[in-house]
C-alpha cells in the first residue's frame, strides 16, 4: 500500500509536469491546427535561462525566496519572448500555405535549437573566428564583440549536462508511514494547479479566450468579425510558452540535470498526453497529462522499468486505434 | 507484345546498368568505392522516403528506423549463414545468394515494421505519423539497446563485406525503377490524389487509408535495403548510426531536391553525400545547418530545387512517349 502510494504521489508529480507542457501544444493546436515540435524545446531554452540568472544571481550559495521568484520571472519572459519570436518569424510567414510546409518548418525550428544548443560556446568559436580573420588582415566589427559579450559566457551551453542551482532548501516529510513527499513536490503541485486554474479562467472567462476560442473555431470568420487574429495568436504561443516555463523550472528545481536534448521526450509524451485528452482541448489536456504521469510511474514501478519511455508511445498507438479523437475531444467532421 | 514490352521496360534498366556498375567497380579504389557505396544508400534511402513524404504528401521522420530494421535482420542473416556452403555452389555465387536473401529478409522486416507502424498512425491526418514514427524511431533504439541477441549498444561487428558498387548501384537501379513504375501507374495516381486533396480522393473512390498503408510499406521496405547494404559495406551495426540524426538527414535531401521528384530526389542525396563527407571535420555545426537549410527552403522556396519535375520530363516528347508507353 504505501509502495502503491509513493507511485501516486511520483505520478502525479510527473503528471502536472506533463501537462503544463501539454497545454501549450494543445492551445497552439486549437488555434493554428500545427503541431508546434519546437515546444519542448522551448521548454528546454527556458530552463537553461533560468540556469543563467541564477548563476548570475549566485543562486547556488545564496539562496533567497526574492531570487527565486527573479529566476522564476526572467525565465518566463524568456520563454515567452521566444515563443513569440518562433511564430512571427517561422510560422506566420507560412500561415497560409500548406500545412505541411509550417509542420517542416517546425520540426526545423526545434532541431535548430536543440542542436544549436549543443555548439561550443560563443566565446570559444569567436577567438577562432577571431584568429581566422585577423589572418586575413581584417578585424571583428565592434557590434559583433558587444553582442557576444552581452550573452553568458557559457553560450551556447554545449553538449555537457549543466546542474541547476537548488532554489530552496529541500525538506522531505514521510507521511502515512513510510511515503516520502517533498517540498519541492507540495510547491510544484501548488504551482501547476494555480496555472492551469489561471489558464482556465483566461480561455473561458475573458474577453481574449473568448477571441481564442472563435479563432480556433474558424480563423477566417473570426477575422471578419473583427478579432486580431494574428495578436491571438501570438499572445496564444506567448502562453503556452511560458507555462512550458513554469514546467521546465519545476523540472529543473527537483531533478536538477538540464542538457539541450532535455526537452525532446517530455516534448513528444506531453503531446501524447495533448491528443489522449482530445488535441484542442484544455481540460483534456490536464487530464491527460496526470493520467500519463501516473501511468508512466505505475508501469515503470510494478513491471518494465527499462521500457519507461515506450508507455507513452504504445498508449498513444491504442488512443489512435479506439478513440482517435481523445478522451474529451469530440468528433470533427472535415468539410471542404 | 505490350506485355513484354511492359516487362522489358523494368528489366532493361537493370541490364544496361549491371556493365557499367561492373566497369565502375573495377575502376574506383577502396576509397572511393566507400563515397560511392554511401551515395547509393543515401539515393535509396531519398527516393524512397520521397514515395511517403513526396508522392502521397504524408510526413514521416523516422526512416532510419526502419534502415535499422532491415539493416539488423540483413546482418543476422549473413552471420548466422557465414560458414554455410549453399547447394554446392562455388563460394562466390553462395555468397552473393545468401546476401540477396540477407536483403530480401531486411526488406520484409521492415516492411512488417511499416505495417506495424502505419495502420494505426496513418487512419488519422498526416500529423500523427510524424510524431509516431519519431517515437517508433526512439523506442527501436532503445529495443536494440536491451537485446543481448543484437548486441546492445555495440551492436554487431565482423560483418562480412559483401556490398560492393554492383550491389549498391543495383540497389539505386531496383528503387528508382520502382518509385518511376509506381508514380506512372493507376496505384501511382491514387498516392497523387492523396497528396492533392485526400477528401476530394475519398469522395472519388480512392480507400485514402490502404493507399497511404501501402505506400508506407513500400517506402520502409527500401530503407530495409539501404540499411542492408549499408552495413556489409562498413561491416558493422551499431544502434547509433539509426538515430534521428539520420532520418533528419534523408528528410532534408528530400525537401532539398523536392518533394514529388524523383530526380531531385536522387541529385540532392548525391550533393549532400558529397558536402557531408567534405565537412566531416566541422561535425558539430552539421545538424545546425541542416535545421537552418529547412527552414529557409521552407520559407522561400518550399518547392525545393525541382519541385515535382522530373528529368525525363525534358526528354523531347517522341523519345518520352517511347520511353513511357505512351502515358500522356
Amino acid at each position: 500500500m504505501t509502495e502503491f502510494l509513493q507511485h501516486l504521489v511520483n505520478g502525479v508529480s510527473l503528471g502536472t509536469i506533463y501537462a503544463l507542457i501539454a497545454l501549450g501544444y494543445t492551445m497552439v493546436y486549437g488555434v493554428l491546427k500545427l503541431i508546434n515540435f519546437a515546444h519542448g524545446d522551448v521548454y528546454m531554452a527556458a530552463a537553461y535561462a533560468g540556469f543563467y540568472i541564477a548563476t548570475a544571481l549566485d543562486v547556488r550559495t545564496h539562496p533567497t525566496a526574492g531570487k527565486a521568484v527573479a529566476v522564476f520571472v526572467g525565465s518566463m519572459v524568456f520563454a515567452g519572448a521566444l515563443g513569440w519570436a518562433i511564430e512571427r518569424f517561422a510560422y506566420r510567414p507560412l500561415r497560409n500555405r500548406a500545412r505541411l510546409t509550417a509542420l517542416i518548418t517546425a520540426i526545423g525550428v526545434s532541431f535548430l535549437l536543440e542542436y544549436g544548443f549543443q555548439l561550443p560556446s560563443f566565446q570559444a568559436q569567436g577567438r577562432t573566428f577571431e584568429e581566422m580573420l585577423r589572418g586575413w588582415g581584417w578585424t571583428v566589427p565592434g557590434w559583433l564583440d558587444a553582442l557576444v559579450s552581452f550573452l553568458p559566457a557559457s553560450f551556447p551551453p554545449g553538449p555537457t549536462p549543466r546542474f541547476f542551482p537548488e532554489p530552496f532548501v529541500r525538506v522531505d516529510w514521510t507521511v502515512l508511514g513510510g511515503v516520502h513527499v517533498s517540498n519541492y513536490d507540495v510547491v510544484s503541485f501548488l504551482v501547476a494547479v494555480a496555472f492551469m486554474l489561471g489558464l482556465q479562467w483566461i480561455v473561458f472567462r475573458t474577453r481574449f479566450g473568448m477571441a481564442m476560442r472563435a479563432v480556433s473555431f474558424d480563423p477566417k470568420v473570426a477575422g471578419l468579425m473583427g478579432i486580431p487574429v494574428n495578436r491571438v495568436i501570438a499572445t496564444t504561443f506567448v502562453l503556452g510558452s511560458v507555462l512550458a516555463a513554469v514546467a521546465a523550472l519545476l523540472v529543473a528545481g527537483s531533478r536538477p540535470r538540464i542538457d539541450p536534448i532535455m526537452g525532446l521526450m517530455p516534448g513528444l509524451k506531453a503531446f501524447v498526453a495533448a491528443v489522449f485528452g482530445g488535441i484542442g482541448n484544455v481540460p483534456g489536456a490536464m487530464l491527460g497529462g496526470i493520467v500519463l504521469g501516473l501511468a508512466e510511474e505505475m508501469v515503470a514501478g510494478y513491471a518494465l522499468s527499462s521500457f519507461r519511455d515506450g508507455i507513452a508511445f504504445a498508449i498513444l498507438i491504442l488512443m489512435l486505434l479506439v478513440r482517435p479523437e481523445g478522451l474529451l475531444g469530440r468528433v470533427t467532421v472535415e468539410k471542404v | 507484345m505490350r506485355r513484354a514490352r511492359l516487362v522489358l521496360r523494368s528489366v532493361a534498366p537493370f541490364l544496361i546498368a549491371l556493365p557499367v556498375l561492373w566497369l565502375a567497380q573495377g575502376a574506383s579504389p577502396p576509397d572511393v568505392s566507400i563515397v560511392l557505396v554511401a551515395i547509393a544508400v543515401n539515393v535509396i534511402l531519398a527516393v524512397s522516403l520521397n514515395v511517403v513524404n513526396g508522392f502521397t504528401g504524408q510526413f514521416s521522420i523516422g526512416h532510419a528506423a526502419f534502415m535499422a530494421v532491415g539493416a539488423y535482420t540483413a546482418a543476422l542473416v549473413t552471420t548466422g549463414m557465414q560458414d554455410l556452403q549453399l547447394l554446392g555452389l562455388p563460394e562466390g555465387s553462395s555468397d552473393a545468394l545468401v546476401f540477396f536473401l540477407a536483403l530480401l529478409a531486411g526488406m520484409a522486416a521492415a516492411s512488417v515494421a511499416g505495417l506495424l507502424v502505419g495502420i494505426p498512425s496513418l487512419r488519422l491526418r498526416g500529423d500523427y505519423l510524424a510524431i509516431v514514427t519519431l517515437g517508433f524511431g526512439e523506442i527501436i533504439r532503445v529495443v536494440i539497446e536491451n537485446t543481448k541477441a543484437l548486441g546492445q549498444a555495440t551492436g554487431i561487428s565482423g560483418l562480412p563485406p559483401y556490398t560492393n558498387v554492383v550491389w549498391a548501384g543495383m540497389g539505386v537501379v531496383a528503387t528508382v525503377v520502382m518509385a518511376r513504375r509506381l508514380l506512372l501507374s493507376t496505384q501511382g495516381r491514387a498516392l497523387l490524389a492523396i497528396r492533392e486533396d485526400e477528401v476530394a480522393a475519398e469522395a472519388m473512390g480512392v480507400d485514402t487509408v490502404g493507399w497511404k498503408v501501402r505506400a508506407f510499406v513500400i517506402s520502409a521496405a527500401f530503407a530495409g535495403l539501404a540499411g542492408g547494404l549499408l552495413v556489409h559495406k562498413i561491416q558493422l551495426v551499431t544502434p547509433r548510426m539509426f538515430t534521428f540524426v539520420k532520418s533528419m538527414e534523408v528528410v532534408v535531401m528530400v525537401v532539398l531536391g523536392g518533394m514529388g521528384s524523383i530526380t531531385g530526389s536522387i541529385v540532392a542525396a548525391t550533393l549532400l553525400t558529397v558536402v557531408l563527407e567534405w565537412l566531416r571535420g566541422v561535425d558539430q555545426y552539421r545538424m545546425v545547418i541542416f535545421s537552418l537549410l529547412l527552414i529557409v527552403l521552407m520559407l522561400t522556396r518550399p518547392s525545393g530545387l525541382f519541385g515535382t519535375r522530373e528529368i525525363w520530363d525534358a526528354l523531347p516528347r517522341w523519345l518520352r512517349r517511347r520511353v513511357d508507353g505512351g502515358t500522356p
